[in-house]
C-alpha cells in the first residue's frame, strides 16, 4: 500500500452522511481519509503529497451495492468474483455484497470464508458475502446463521427464492435477531408467480407472455411484515417494485417496525413496455412493472421511504439470454451502469443529487454496519471521482462483466466514472 | 406453365409489392396489404379447385417447415401451398429429430439457414420465437404460431373465409369464444378483424380471458348467450383439455354447459350466423357436433380450404420481395 499521502483537490464533495454538497478536498493517508476540507481552499500541503486535480468533478464516497450475483463458486462462465470486482471498480462501486445462491450455496461458514479469501486475493473492491437464511436456500431448514455471521457474512437471505413456509421464516427472524443479523427476503407470492415471465397487464396479454399480477408482491410482503411484527426482528425487503407493496411498507414504517427496503436500478429505469419485441435483456426478476408502479418506486426513493438502491447485478451469458422470452434466464448486469443510471434522476430534476447518492453509499453502509460509504475523517478511503455531466452511450459489448446482459444497451446516460479508489488504492481510472 | 384462371392472372398482374421481409404478426400489417393478400388468396382458391393446380411462381425456391410443436394440418397446409407454387418443400420437426438435442432455437435456425432456404415457416411453443428467429436468419420467416402470441396466417384465412361468406368484413359482428387467454388465434384475429372494421367481442369465463383485455377496444362477455347475441360470426377456439378439471374450469361437462356452442346458444346469434373453428375440434367440449357438421352454418371445412390459398398468397408475396433483394 502506498504510504504517500494523496490529496483530491478542486472537487465538488457530495457526502450524504454529513449532508455536505459543495466545493472541497479530501486528503488520504495509509488508505484512510485523513482529512476532509469543506471549502475551496485545501490550505498548504506538504511536498510529499500527491495532488490529484479533480477539475471540478464530483468526489463521492465509493458506492456500496448490497445485491450482487457473480457465478463464483460454481458457474464461473457467467462471472467470476474478479470480473465482477473489475466491473464494480469501473462503475465506481467499492463494496459489493454477493448473494448466497451459488454452487455450492453460501450456507455455512467455510463458503463465507472462501468468498472473503478470494476477495482478499483479488484485491480490487471490498466483497462481503450474504449467507443463505436456510440450507441450500431451499426454505426448509435454518442455515448456520450464527457461525456465518461470525465468519463475516453481513446479512442472510435466500436471494430470489421466497421462504414460503411461514414457520421457517418466523424461526429465521427470531433466531437471526438474537445474533443481531439482518434478514432479507424477496416478497413474491410463489403460486401467483409460478412460470411468469412478465407483469400481468395489457402488454403481457398482447404479447402472449405468462405473467404475474403486481399484487403478488404485496401479498407476500404483508405476511413478512406481520412476522416482523411478531418477532421484532430487523428486516430488509429485497426489492420493492410495485405501488401496492410500497403502500404496505409505508404503513409498516409508520407503525415503527424495524424494516428497510431496497429497489433495483432496473425498476427505477424501465417499465414493462421496454420489453418491446421480446428483448430478453429486459427480463429481470421481479419482472419489469407498469409505468404507474415505476413512478411509485421513484417517488418512494425520492421521499426516502425506499432508502437503498441496488444494481441487482445478475450476469447471464448469451446462451441463457438468446432464447425465446419465457425460456430465457432472468437478470441484468448493473454494476457498471448503476451510478450513471441513477444520476438520470438528478439530470431530470426528479431527485436531489445528495439523496440519490445516499441510497448507494451511507444508507446501505449504515444498514450493514460498514465503515465506508462516507467522506469522514478516519473512514476508509473508498472514493469515486465522477464527471457528473459527461455523456455516454452504453455499449453492452464493451462492459467489463463476463456477461453482457445489460438492458441499458444503447441508452444515453450522463455521468462518467473517472477514478475509483479503494482503501487509498486506485482500482480504476478512465 | 399451366393455364391460370382469369381471376388469378388479373390479380397477379397488379403491381402489388408486399413491403415486408417476414410475416410475423397481424399487427405488422396494414389494411391495404391485407386486402391485397385476400384478393390474391381469392385467386388461388379458384386455382386450387382446378384439376391442374400447379404454378411455377416459387420455382427454384426452397421452403422449410420448422415445427417445434406438432401440427399436422398447418404443416401440410404450408407444404401444399409451397408445392402448388413450385417450391421445394422440406419438413423439419426438431422435436422428433436429433437437431434440437442440446441445441438452442437459434443454433437450430442458424444451422438450417446455412442450407439456404428462401422461406422458413416456424411454429414454436414460446411467444416471440418467430420474431427472435427472424433476427438471426437471412431468409424470410413466416410465423405459423408462436406460443400464445400470434398465428397470422390463421387470421388471414379466417378473414378470407368471412369475406367470401359475407362479401365484406367491415361491420361484421364477430364473437371470439372460449380460451382467449392462451390463444394465438384469438390475438391474430382480433388485430386483423379490428383493422378491417369488424366489431369483435370476446366471450368466455374470466379464467380464460387475458388480463386487461378490456383495453383492446372489445366488449367482453362471460355469458355465452349475451356474447353471441346478434353476431354474424361465432368463432370458437380450441380448448386445451389439460386446462379443464379444476384448473381453468371445473370440468368438461360444466364448461360445455355454459360455454360450449350448441343449437340452443347459437339461436341467440343473427339468423344468418356462420360458425368457425381453427381446429382440431374437441367435440362435446367447446362445440357440439350437431353445429360443427351442419354445412349451412359451419365454415370449418372452408377454413381448411382457405388455409392453403391464404398461405399461397403469403408465400408469393414474400417470394416476390426476395427476388427484389437478390
Amino acid at each position: 500500500m502506498s504510504s504517500r499521502p494523496i490529496a483530491f483537490a478542486n472537487v465538488r464533495l457530495v457526502d450524504p452522511a454529513s449532508g455536505y454538497d459543495g466545493p472541497g478536498g479530501v486528503i488520504v493517508t495509509e488508505g484512510v481519509i485523513a482529512d476532509v476540507v469543506k471549502g475551496a481552499d485545501l490550505g498548504s500541503l506538504s511536498k510529499d503529497v500527491e495532488v490529484i486535480d479533480g477539475k471540478g468533478a464530483l468526489l463521492l464516497p465509493g458506492l456500496v451495492d448490497i445485491r450482487v450475483k457473480t457465478g463464483e463458486p460454481g458457474t464461473e462462465t457467467k462471472e467470476t468474483l474478479k470480473s465482477a470486482a473489475l466491473a464494480a471498480a469501473a462503475g465506481g462501486v467499492t463494496s459489493i455484497v454477493v448473494q448466497p445462491d451459488t454452487h455450492p450455496t453460501i450456507d455455512e461458514p467455510s463458503v463465507v470464508d472462501f468468498i472473503l479469501r478470494r476477495a482478499r486475493d483479488i484485491e480490487l473492491v471490498k466483497v462481503y458475502p450474504a449467507g443463505a437464511a436456510t440450507k441450500g436456500a431451499e426454505g426448509q431448514r435454518m442455515a448456520e446463521i450464527g457461525l456465518m455471521a461470525e465468519a463475516g457474512c453481513v446479512y442472510v437471505t435466500d436471494a430470489d427464492r421466497p421462504i414460503v413456509d411461514s414457520k421457517v421464516l418466523r424461526r429465521v427472524l427470531a433466531y437471526a435477531k438474537a445474533f443481531g443479523v439482518l434478514v432479507a427476503h424477496r416478497p413474491a407470492d410463489p403460486w401467483l408467480s409460478a412460470g411468469a415471465a412478465a407483469s400481468e397487464g395489457e402488454f403481457a396479454s398482447r404479447m402472449g407472455l405468462p405473467s404475474v399480477p403486481a399484487i403478488a408482491e404485496k401479498i407476500m410482503l404483508e405476511r413478512d411484515l406481520a412476522l416482523v411484527e411478531l418477532t421484532g426482528a430487523p428486516f430488509l425487503v429485497d426489492q420493492l417494485t410495485t405501488a401496492d407493496a410500497i403502500e404496505s411498507f409505508r404503513r409498516a414504517r409508520d407503525r415503527g417496525l424495524p424494516v428497510t427496503a431496497t429497489t433495483s436500478i432496473n425498476h427505477l429505469s424501465f417499465n414493462e413496455i421496454d420489453i418491446g419485441d421480446y428483448r430478453t435483456f429486459c427480463k429481470v426478476d421481479p419482472p419489469l412493472r407498469s409505468e404507474d408502479d415505476r413512478q411509485a418506486v421513484i417517488e418512494a426513493v425520492a421521499s426516502g421511504l425506499i432508502s437503498v438502491v441496488v444494481s441487482a447485478h445478475a450476469p447471464a451469458p448469451a446462451e441463457d439470454k438468446r432464447l425465446p422470452y419465457d425460456e430465457a434466464a432472468p437478470g441484468a448486469v448493473g454494476l457498471q451502469t448503476l451510478l450513471p443510471a441513477l444520476l438520470t434522476f438528478h439530470h431530470e430534476g426528479r431527485i436531489p443529487l445528495i439523496d440519490l447518492i445516499r441510497a448507494v453509499t451511507c444508507a446501505p453502509a449504515d444498514l450493514l454496519g460498514l465503515a465506508s460509504g462516507r467522506l469522514a475523517k478516519g473512514a476508509p478511503a473508498d472514493l469515486v471521482l465522477c464527471d457528473l455531466n459527461a455523456p455516454l452511450i452504453i455499449d453492452a459489448d464493451k462492459l467489463v462483466s463476463k456477461s453482457k446482459n445489460s438492458p441499458f444497451d444503447g441508452r444515453r446516460l450522463q455521468g462518467k466514472v473517472l477514478r475509483t479508489v479503494v482503501d487509498g488504492r486506485t482500482v480504476f481510472s478512465a | 406453365m399451366n393455364a391460370t384462371p382469369p381471376g388469378l392472372n388479373e390479380v397477379l398482374q397488379r403491381t402489388f409489392s408486399f413491403p415486408k421481409r417476414h410475416f410475423l404478426s397481424s399487427t405488422d400489417l396494414n389494411e391495404v396489404e391485407v386486402e391485397n393478400l385476400l384478393d390474391l388468396a381469392d385467386g388461388f382458391v379458384s386455382l386450387n379447385r382446378q384439376t391442374s393446380k400447379k404454378l411455377d411462381l416459387l420455382k427454384g425456391r426452397t421452403l422449410m417447415n420448422l415445427f417445434f410443436e406438432n401440427s399436422t394440418r398447418t404443416q401440410s397446409s404450408f407444404e401444399l401451398a409451397g408445392k402448388r407454387l413450385g417450391a421445394d418443400v422440406v419438413n423439419m420437426s426438431p422435436r422428433s429429430s436429433s437437431i434440437a438435442k442440446g441445441e438452442t432455437l437459434i443454433d437450430t435456425a442458424v444451422t438450417l439457414n446455412a442450407m439456404q432456404p428462401d422461406l422458413l415457416v416456424v411454429r414454436h411453443s414460446s411467444s416471440g420465437a418467430a420474431s427472435l428467429l427472424s433476427q438471426k436468419v437471412s431468409c424470410s420467416v413466416i410465423n405459423a404460431g408462436d406460443g400464445q402470441h400470434e398465428h397470422p396466417t390463421q387470421a388471414l384465412l379466417d378473414a378470407l373465409s368471412m369475406r367470401r361468406a359475407f362479401g365484406r368484413i367491415a361491420g361484421l359482428k364477430v364473437a371470439i369464444c372460449g380460451d382467449v387467454a392462451h390463444s394465438r388465434v384469438a390475438r391474430s384475429n382480433l388485430a386483423l378483424l379490428q383493422m378491417l372494421g369488424a366489431e369483435v367481442r370476446l366471450v368466455g369465463p374470466p379464467t380464460l380471458m387475458p388480463p386487461q383485455a378490456d383495453r383492446w377496444n372489445v366488449a367482453i362477455f362471460h355469458d355465452m348467450r349475451e356474447g353471441v347475441a346478434g353476431c354474424d360470426v361465432v368463432m370458437m377456439l380450441r380448448l386445451q383439455l389439460e386446462r379443464m378439471d379444476g384448473v381453468m374450469a371445473p370440468s368438461q361437462r360444466e364448461y360445455f354447459r355454459f360455454f360450449g356452442l350448441d343449437r340452443e346458444k347459437l339461436a341467440f346469434a343473427a339468423p344468418h350466423v356462420r360458425v368457425m373453428h381453427p381446429g382440431p375440434m374437441n367435440r362435446g367440449v367447446e362445440i357440439d357436433s350437431d353445429v360443427a357438421d351442419d354445412l349451412s352454418v359451419s365454415l370449418i371445412q372452408d377454413q381448411v380450404e382457405m388455409g392453403v390459398a391464404a398461405r399461397m398468397a403469403v408465400l408469393t408475396s414474400l417470394a416476390a420481395r426476395l427476388e427484389n433483394d437478390r
